[in-house]
């Protein structure tokens, strides 16, 4: 979310799952698709079945979906920035990209201005002291009416192609194998393989997960292949894309509703401290074009945010009190993550905790402190299906679990929910698709949905509002709450809510009534910034309108048998399963490839199988780029101040590293890294933990529910780490004996599985050994009991998302006797 | 697993009644298993356990993918990893179904001393008629895939139906219906091996010059069929036998002197049944093998080396 929001204007899969199979190249990179996402990965099948494609793989490991590949290359954990800007230099010096599509629809031409600069391994504006960057020199010179300047020749050398060029030339071959480990024969093997795909009428598809994201450089790993996408003509098109996989059932969602700490519904930012007043917020969220005549769809921002003050607060919120703008929360750091939660939790400062549907005590890293930080709550809320390790996270249970039940005061309320299966809703896929799911069984017991236990909580918190007054009572005072069963809302017209309705009689400009007061509306186009309209999430806008509840539309007709059922489900932005599919066409509104073409232009309008990305009716002569989120129009290869780092991807090594970053040794790891002192003095060395360790997901599983479920428990019943056969040579670690991983955070005992798959990787000129650890076991459930993955990870995040780096840290490991029975 | 009566009996063990035949129009079938797009995800193996409702214990790890590691009475089918480095030395990863392949020349019937415990419908499909099992372990022995198991616990056999009762009334064996990928393809023995004919000019465009079906000709084929990268090494897949046959012991009894013996097996069965109800299970005794080889011998029949055990590989 956090790079392809900043590259193409929105955070999400590009393209839709079925459209796979319409790639001539499939790279999976960053995910590991066949066991992570085996229902998906048929698309991958099928493409190289009906569409006679190739599959490349690049992964530490050989995986299973190595396993079906026709190229696998290994690649050190953390590194990929390095082996993606190799690719970038190897397409720009063999001049294969696509160049129409280049000049027109990215900022390539565009000119970055005076004071920009890139040195030994920083980015211009770099504020050593508070380890963060002054982002104002990463941006476009500006002409007299603010337009961005322009260099179609690409002759200027501050152009964003000239700048990318100076930027990826250190990236040699030579230099990325001696970063990354990949020999350069594969390396150089793989960039023939993707430079095919610069024609016009080919197309690769990128599938990535959390293989990406999960690394203190995680938004910029993903942001390097976007980058590869653009320059090969790749986005927008059939085949083609960025297509982040999601690692959960309705994460997409999650995110969509602005479930973060930073975000409101929508992708709506919520407001800093500094931004006082609604002017202030607003002046910062006005979305000016860049170049003349773009869309520039976010000038919107102020309908979308009025509507959704109107659906939360109705009349309540008013023109005269700035739409209730001083009822929401103001940050006061960029975000509360959950790493941060955590660190509150130790330092004392966090007290109380409502833990919904998650399980932190086997899912974050250094499971030691988080069982510290609970330790140290006052009260803990858990809301779950199942008995999660953070339920009984004070029980002792042995080695997997020390704790001193009697040493711990933390009062734990463990409220059992509904499952997905037990309740009626809609789900958001990797592809956007809001789809509907009815209710298929009773819940047992005592459990109940999650929305009684939340409308409980609040009536009340209301109630003692009401009763005792309190600081600030008035956001939850005036909180609508206009439901049949004010206790139990019903899905249903929480989901009317999210697409919204007409307050009043909306007219035309020639005042005729277009919708009545109370309607569901069509869509986001229908909002309005003056009151008169209401949408809690306003991308959803259209998922259940006065045609009844798109989400749960089951026509699969494919008209062109292409991947796009445009009548199943429901997917947001206006139903469009490809995004940026003006993309899709030349500039004249030709497809690039007649084969597969998405939309084109008609003489009139923009017709074809999917709906337009783009006004309907905007003529190719009128110039308008096909990124119509972005200002600027086009699609970003320097991301201006969009990313904390910098513009351009930069190879950082991981926080925990056995290597010295060669390009910049006094600039190891992301600069912009945000590390609590206490975590920091928790990062190993590589003299004492030599080896690289990754986590990840196992088929047989799904993070730590399936363990409760005996067929899946079964499958893979045990904790085991694999191990190559050359370090189990070295450490005289047999197949299938018992090991002792270690890092500076604490230790794993369990299984070694002594395998082919991984091989030692030489970077810069030292083997280095790689140790996997699946993740799924831990101490509640049906599989047999273990520690889990995550004692062993780094409490440290993306420099952006502060998403975990679960993907590359520092372990030991030795051969030790097997627990007494 | 049990008698359904819905499909004609083409052979039945241990009798010679003649099979019925006047429903002569079904189709042959068979369960294409196309190796190499497989991602070994074990949906195969979660939808046998949900269907057949079997669920064996929660096990160990034993330093493989392999899990269950093995065959067994409640596992009728289990993936086999194996990782194999060719002579370059490039790594592949090869993930193989294992289970009945429902040979068309069944050496489990062939071997089975209990009329009608096992039978082979007039679709192909070789079935055991659990309620007839005497648990002798004969199948075991006839078998050149080493895939009947007998429980310790009610000492029948048991092994995969190809879901005969899905078959039956026009439903895909459950493991087809959850393979993700379409590895496990169902239909008519014809429109399979042709399916597998266009995925082996794929895989030879691939580089995999010696792509290839197995169908073994040792057991007239089989109903479960896999179509391989190296159908020239289809050991290599955590050793499916290259030419599988019904062992000579099995053939000898079963096949020339069938006459004489049937009176004498039929004894045997009933003689087994009772020493089952007096002393527990009857199985192949090595004397009973020694004695089968010997009278090989003394009548000049080539020895074999018996079924094939698969090794356990990683």
């Amino acid at each position: 979310m956090a790079s392809l929001a900043p590259t193409f204007g929105r955070g999400a899969m590009t393209n839709t799952w079925q459209d796979i199979k319409n790639a001539n190249l499939v790279i999976v990179m960053g995910g590991n698709a066949a066991e992570a996402h085996p229902c998906g990965f048929k698309w991958v099948i099928e493409a190289k079945i009906e569409n006679a494609a190739k599959l490349i793989v690049v992964d530490p490991r050989f995986t299973r979906t190595a396993s079906v590949a026709d190229y696998y290359a290994p690649i050190r954990p953390g590194s990929d920035i390095a082996f993606l800007s190799g690719v970038i230099r190897y397409l720009l010096e063999k001049d294969q990209i696509q160049h129409e599509y280049v000049r027109a629809y990215t900022n390539a031409s565009l000119i970055v201005k005076d004071g920009y600069g890139f040195e030994d391994g920083l980015f211009s504006g770099y504020d050593h002291e508070k380890g963060q960057y002054d982002k104002s020199s990463w941006d476009y010179e500006l002409d007299e009416q603010g337009f961005a300047k322009v260099d179609d020749t690409w002759e200027n050398p501050r152009c964003v192609m000239n700048l990318l060029k100076t930027h990826v030339s250190r990236y040699t071959p030579e230099m990325v194998s001696r970063i990354t480990g990949t020999p350069q024969d594969k390396f150089l093997h793989i960039c023939e393989m993707i430079a095919e795909t610069a024609a016009p009428d080919k197309a690769m598809t990128s599938l990535f997960a959390l293989g990406w994201t999960q690394h203190s450089v995680g938004s910029q790993n993903i942001r390097t292949m976007a980058m590869v996408q653009l320059l090969l003509g790749n986005i927008g098109i059939a085949g083609g894309g960025m297509n982040a996989l999601r690692g959960h059932s309705n994460i997409q969602g999650l995110t969509d509703v602005g479930l973060l700490s930073n975000l409101m519904p929508g992708y709506m930012t919520l407001a800093a401290d500094h931004e006082v007043t609604f002017d202030d917020y607003m002046k910062t969220r006005l979305f000016k074009p860049l170049r003349p005549g773009q869309t520039s769809y976010w000038q919107n921002y102020k309908k979308f945010f009025v509507s959704f003050q109107k659906s939360i607060y109705g009349d309540a919120a008013t023109a005269e009190n700035n739409w209730a703008y001083d009822w929401l929360p103001k940050l006061d750091i960029p975000l509360y993550d959950v790493i941060k939660a955590f660190e509150m939790m130790n330092q004392g400062e966090m007290t109380g905790y409502i833990c919904q549907g998650f399980n932190p005590q086997q899912a974050f890293p250094d499971r030691g402190k988080i069982r510290r930080g609970l330790s140290k709550l006052k009260f803990l809320v858990t809301m779950d299906p199942l008995d999660t390790e953070t339920s009984r996270f004070w029980e002792d249970f042995g080695p997997q679990n020390p704790a001193v039940s009697a040493d711990i005061q933390t009062e734990v309320f463990q409220l059992p929910t509904t499952c997905f299966a037990e309740e009626n809703g809609s789900l958001v896929n990797s592809a956007r698709w809001l789809q509907w799911h009815w209710k298929a069984a009773e819940p047992p017991g005592d459990a109940k949905s999650d929305i009684w236990i939340m409308s409980g909580i609040f009536h009340r918190m209301r109630e003692l509002y009401r009763k005792e007054g309190g600081a600030f009572p008035d956001p939850i005072l005036n909180l609508t709450w206009k439901y049949t069963d004010p206790t139990d809302p019903d899905p249903e017209e929480l989901a009317k809510d999210m697409n919204g309705r007409a307050r009043t009689d909306l007219k035309d400009a020639t005042g005729a009534v277009v919708t009545k007061a109370g309607m569901l509306l069509d869509g986001f186009g229908q909002l309005r910034d003056d009151g008169t309209t209401e949408s809690g999430c306003w991308i959803f806008s259209g998922c259940w309108t006065e045609k009844g509840n798109q989400m749960a539309r089951r026509d699969a007709s494919d008209p062109r048998e292409q991947g796009i059922a445009p009548n199943w489900a429901w997917a947001w932005p206006a139903n469009r399963r490809i995004l940026y599919n003006r993309a899709s066409a030349d500039v004249a509104g030709n497809p690039w490839n007649p084969a597969k073409p998405v939309i084109q232009w008609n003489g009139t309008k923009w017709v074809g199988i999917d709906v337009p990305d783009y006004g309907p009716t905007v003529k190719p002569s009128d110039s308008v780029g096909p990124f119509i989120m972005n200002a600027e129009g086009v699609g970003r290869l320097f991301a201006r101040d969009q990313m904390v780092e910098g513009p351009f991807p930069e190879h950082y090594e991981p926080l925990e590293s056995p290597a010295i970053n060669v390009l910049h040794p006094k600039v190891q790891s992301n600069p912009a890294v945000r590390v609590f002192a206490d975590d920091r003095a928790d990062f190993g060395k590589p003299s004492e933990f030599p080896y690289v360790a990754t986590t990840y997901r196992l088929t047989e599983h799904f993070h730590f529910w399936t363990k409760h479920a005996r067929i899946n428990s079964i499958l893979q019943p045990q904790e085991f780490v694999e191990i190559g056969e050359v370090l189990a040579h070295e450490k005289g670690i047999a197949q299938n004996s018992w090991v002792r991983v270690a890092s500076k955070r604490g230790f794993v005992v369990c299984k070694a599985y002594v395998t082919k798959r991984i091989k030692p990787l030489i970077v810069d000129g030292n083997p280095t050994h790689v140790i996997g650890v699946p993740l799924h076991w831990g101490f509640t459930g049906q599989a047999k009991k273990g520690y889990g993955a995550n004692t062993l990870t780094p409490s440290v995040g993306d420099a952006n998302t502060q998403t975990p780096e679960f993907k590359a840290f520092l372990v030991n490991v030795e051969s030790v006797n097997g627990p007494l029975v | 697993m049990s008698n359904l009566q819905s499909q004609d009996y083409i052979r039945i063990s241990a009798t010679t009644t003649t099979p019925p035949s006047a429903r002569n129009f079904e189709d042959q079938v068979a369960k294409l298993i196309d190796v190499t797009r497989c991602i070994g995800c074990k949906a195969c193996q979660a939808a046998c356990m949900e269907w057949n409702n079997l669920r064996d214990e929660v096990g160990e790890f034993h330093g493989t993918y392999d899990n269950p590691l093995d065959l067994d009475p409640h596992t009728w089918t289990v993936m086999k990893f194996t990782e194999y480095e060719d002579d370059k030395g490039d790594l592949e990863w090869l993930i193989r179904k294992d289970g009945c392949m429902h040979c068309e020349d069944p050496g489990c019937l062939k071997a089975c001393p209990a009329p009608g415990a096992i039978v082979q419908y007039a679709n192909g499909i070789v079935d055991f008629i659990s309620e007839n099992c005497i648990g002798c372990g004969y199948c075991v022995k006839g078998c050149p895939f080493d895939i009947p198991r007998i429980s310790e616990v009610d000492h029948k056999s048991y092994k995969c139906t190809l879901c005969s009762d899905r078959v039956a009334v026009s439903l895909e064996p459950a493991c087809v219906k959850a393979c993700p990928t379409g590895a496990i393809m169902f239909g008519s023995k014809k429109d399979m091996t042709d399916w597998a004919g266009d995925r082996i000019v794929d895989l030879k465009s691939r580089g995999f010059e010696n792509a290839g079906l197995y169908d073994p000709p040792g057991v007239q084929g089989t109903h479960v069929m896999y179509v391989l990268h190296h159908a020239d090494k289809p050991q290599i897949y955590a050793g499916l036998p290259e030419n599988p046959k019904i062992s000579a012991t099995v053939e000898f009894w079963k096949g020339l002197i069938k006459p004489v013996a049937l009176a004498g097996i039929a004894a045997a069965a009933i003689s087994g049944f009772l020493h089952w109800v007096i002393a527990g299970p009857n199985e192949v005794q090595p004397e009973d093998e020694e004695e089968a080889k010997r009278v090989l011998k003394e009548n000049n029949f080539p020895e074999d080396e018996g079924p094939h055990r698969a090794e356990h590989q990683t």
